[in-house]
């Protein structure tokens, strides 16, 4: 019988089956941030087992809230900063070179197909993407995880979204991802992982590759995974051509993590997007969503363009197409936060930033911020932001606030509209 | 060391409760789980709760219903639970982090069928209701005003029990591996 992508990635790493049905796993990658990882280390610490299993498979940013607000925010930066220097992590990354986890890690070629990620952050499916089993864990996770290199799941059901046509103009990756989570609902892929194919997924970018699969949580799924081809070996060719002789060779060699044509799938979804519109979401729900056109007169306060959905320079590349020329609303605050200090200096120098500027946009640093409620865009009681993040929930961006998710091009549209608005509308 | 499991049933009747609404991510600098306390199920959007009232204050227990915890993978959603004295949430399903989390800290996340939740909700209007479990015997005694009124019996995985007998996942992980 034929095995998944992720029953093979399981096998690769097998290290223990404690019980029938769980899966101890060896880790190639363990991601830390300055939020869930602090209690671990000084849980650690009380243990007297402050120590790591490998330094060098350990990653640590501080993204979540950079530059630090307060006195809390830089106690959090402070612990993982002395950890990563006491601990000798090399690859820490701090102000000046920080950025959103998950875009700034495979930015840095960390991520590599077959590989085992965790991280203290749902959003960790990001980088399934690569053809990696990634996976969103808790704190105590990610302590025995940077402990002990295992990380205990249960056997892994996968669900096979098969994405096929040609995404029509002002439809993108977020609007798939919106599509995806809507038809599987926000608990549809919950204890399964998300297998994503089909021609629309194979003419992807690694960009939108990553959008797709970060929204694989907001269904409830473990990870969300494409298979590794040609596109990946070409983002990932920079950190891997000393390991092949050929960009031939390795795509041959990630070949071997294809799901085979016969594996067994918990459910099989079929999506065709040549027909698909610019979407949003309304209420608190990320499966709450709709047509931008069908949505009625919704007035908007804030733009928000960023995240580790869609703060990549492609998403900074569609955002300034629609903005160019263009002014947002009176009394429409909007907020670009490139998502990390490469893609920063890239849109600077292709003039986006100018562009954004131009219409109105404040620019700031690469965080996540706003996106969380946490800072650099929070709402006040009854605002309305139109975001290019990946939650709605209830106070998600700021208590009473409403978040309506939706991609770059939509979110610029709503931006100069004052309202929710299908980019296909704007006449310039 | 195993944690108790049982007392007064808090109640909430909505699907999809996630882990900003159990404990808002303003409140995540906070370093202490201590701290975490004042804070539980502040952004809940459920008529008629309230964040500051008796019935959270004197719950031991959740009872809730769909995809309890989804969203961020915060333990803080358990530890905020467990610093108000709340070690057992019994829902008709999860979000596989908090779950697993819950698990992760000795906790106890438990799944019952659709019918059993209905009946657990059926039972809340006709007083304070609390319950009582048995993980050996599987069992869970269910009382209205302290006098027994039905008893439910449930499943947990091998797994996750060992880590509540363990008293959560670094203990076990520390022995095994």
């Amino acid at each position: 019988m034929g095995k998944t992508i992720v029953q093979k990635i399981f096998d690769a790493h097998h290290r223990d089956e404690p019980f029938v049905g769980t899966r101890v796993l060896n880790l190639d990658v363990v991601m830390c941030h300055e939020i869930t990882t602090p209690v671990a280390i000084a849980d650690l610490e009380t243990r007297g087992l402050d120590k790591v299993f490998d330094a060098s498979k350990i990653k640590a940013v501080v993204d979540h809230v950079t530059p630090s607000k307060d006195t809390k925010s830089a106690t959090q930066a402070k612990i993982l900063r002395e950890w990563a220097q006491r601990q000798n992590i090399d690859d820490f990354f701090d102000i000046g070179a920080n950025g959103v986890c998950h875009a700034l890690f495979p930015e840095k070629g960390f991520i590599r197909p077959g590989y085992t990620v965790i991280m203290g952050d749902s959003h960790t499916c990001t980088h399934g993407a690569f053809g990696a089993f990634a996976a969103g864990v808790g704190t105590t996770d990610l302590e025995v995880g940077i402990l002990k290199g295992v990380c205990a799941f249960r056997e892994p059901k996968t669900i096979r979204v098969n994405i096929n046509g040609k995404l029509p103009p002002m439809v993108f990756a977020k609007d798939v991802a919106l599509e995806v989570v809507r038809q599987l609902t926000g608990n549809g892929a919950t204890d399964r992982v998300i297998e994503y194919g089909g021609s629309t997924v194979d003419a992807m970018t690694m960009e939108e590759r990553m959008t797709l699969c970060n929204m694989a949580i907001e269904a409830g799924g473990t990870s969300g995974l494409c298979m590794p081809d040609a596109t990946t070996a070409d983002y990932l060719w920079p950190f891997i051509n000393g390991d092949y002789d050929s960009k031939e060779a390795a795509i041959a060699d990630f070949a071997k993590w294809w799901s085979d044509p016969d594996a067994t799938y918990d459910r099989v979804l079929n999506i065709d997007v040549s027909a698909l519109e610019p979407l949003t979401t309304l209420g608190y729900k990320p499966d709450q969503v709709h047509p931008i056109r069908e949505v009625g007169d919704v007035p908007i306060n804030q733009v928000y363009i960023g995240s580790c959905t869609n703060g990549r320079i492609s998403d900074l590349r569609e955002a300034a197409a629609v903005a160019k020329g263009t002014r947002l609303a009176p009394g429409v605050r909007g907020i670009v936060s490139p998502a990390t200090p490469k893609i920063f200096r890239q849109a600077l120098q292709e003039g986006l930033l100018e562009i954004l500027m131009d219409a109105g946009y404040c620019i700031t640093n690469p965080t996540c911020g706003a996106c969380l409620g946490m800072s650099n865009g929070v709402l006040a009681p009854d605002e309305v932001c139109a975001a290019t993040t990946n939650r709605n929930f209830n106070g998600r961006m700021g208590k009473g606030g409403m978040v309506h998710l939706m991609s770059p091009a939509s979110a610029v549209a709503s931006g100069i509209a004052g309202r929710l608005t299908d980019p296909r509308s704007i006449n310039k | 060391m195993m944690k108790p499991f049982g007392g007064n049933i808090l109640f909430l009747d909505r699907s999809d409760i996630n882990t900003d609404e159990i404990i808002p991510a303003k409140y995540l600098t906070e370093v202490t789980k201590q701290a975490l306390a004042p804070y539980l199920l502040e952004d809940l959007k459920l008529d008629g709760f309230d964040p500051k009232g008796e019935a959270l204050k004197t719950a031991q227990v959740i009872v809730t219903r769909e995809n309890f915890g989804c969203g961020s993978s915060r333990e803080h959603a358990p530890w905020a639970l467990e610093v108000n004295g709340i070690n057992l949430v019994i829902a008709q399903g999860f979000a596989r982090i908090f779950r697993q989390n819950m698990f992760n800290c000795g906790m106890m996340a438990l799944e019952l069928p659709a019918a059993d939740i209905d009946a657990l909700f059926a039972l809340s209007s006709q007083g304070t209701v609390s319950c009582d479990l048995d993980l050996p015997q599987r069992t869970l005694a269910v009382a209205v005003d302290g006098k027994p009124a039905q008893t439910l019996s449930f499943h947990i995985e091998p797994f996750d029990e060992a880590l509540v007998c363990a008293g959560g996942w670094v203990y076990y992980a520390n022995t095994h591996y």
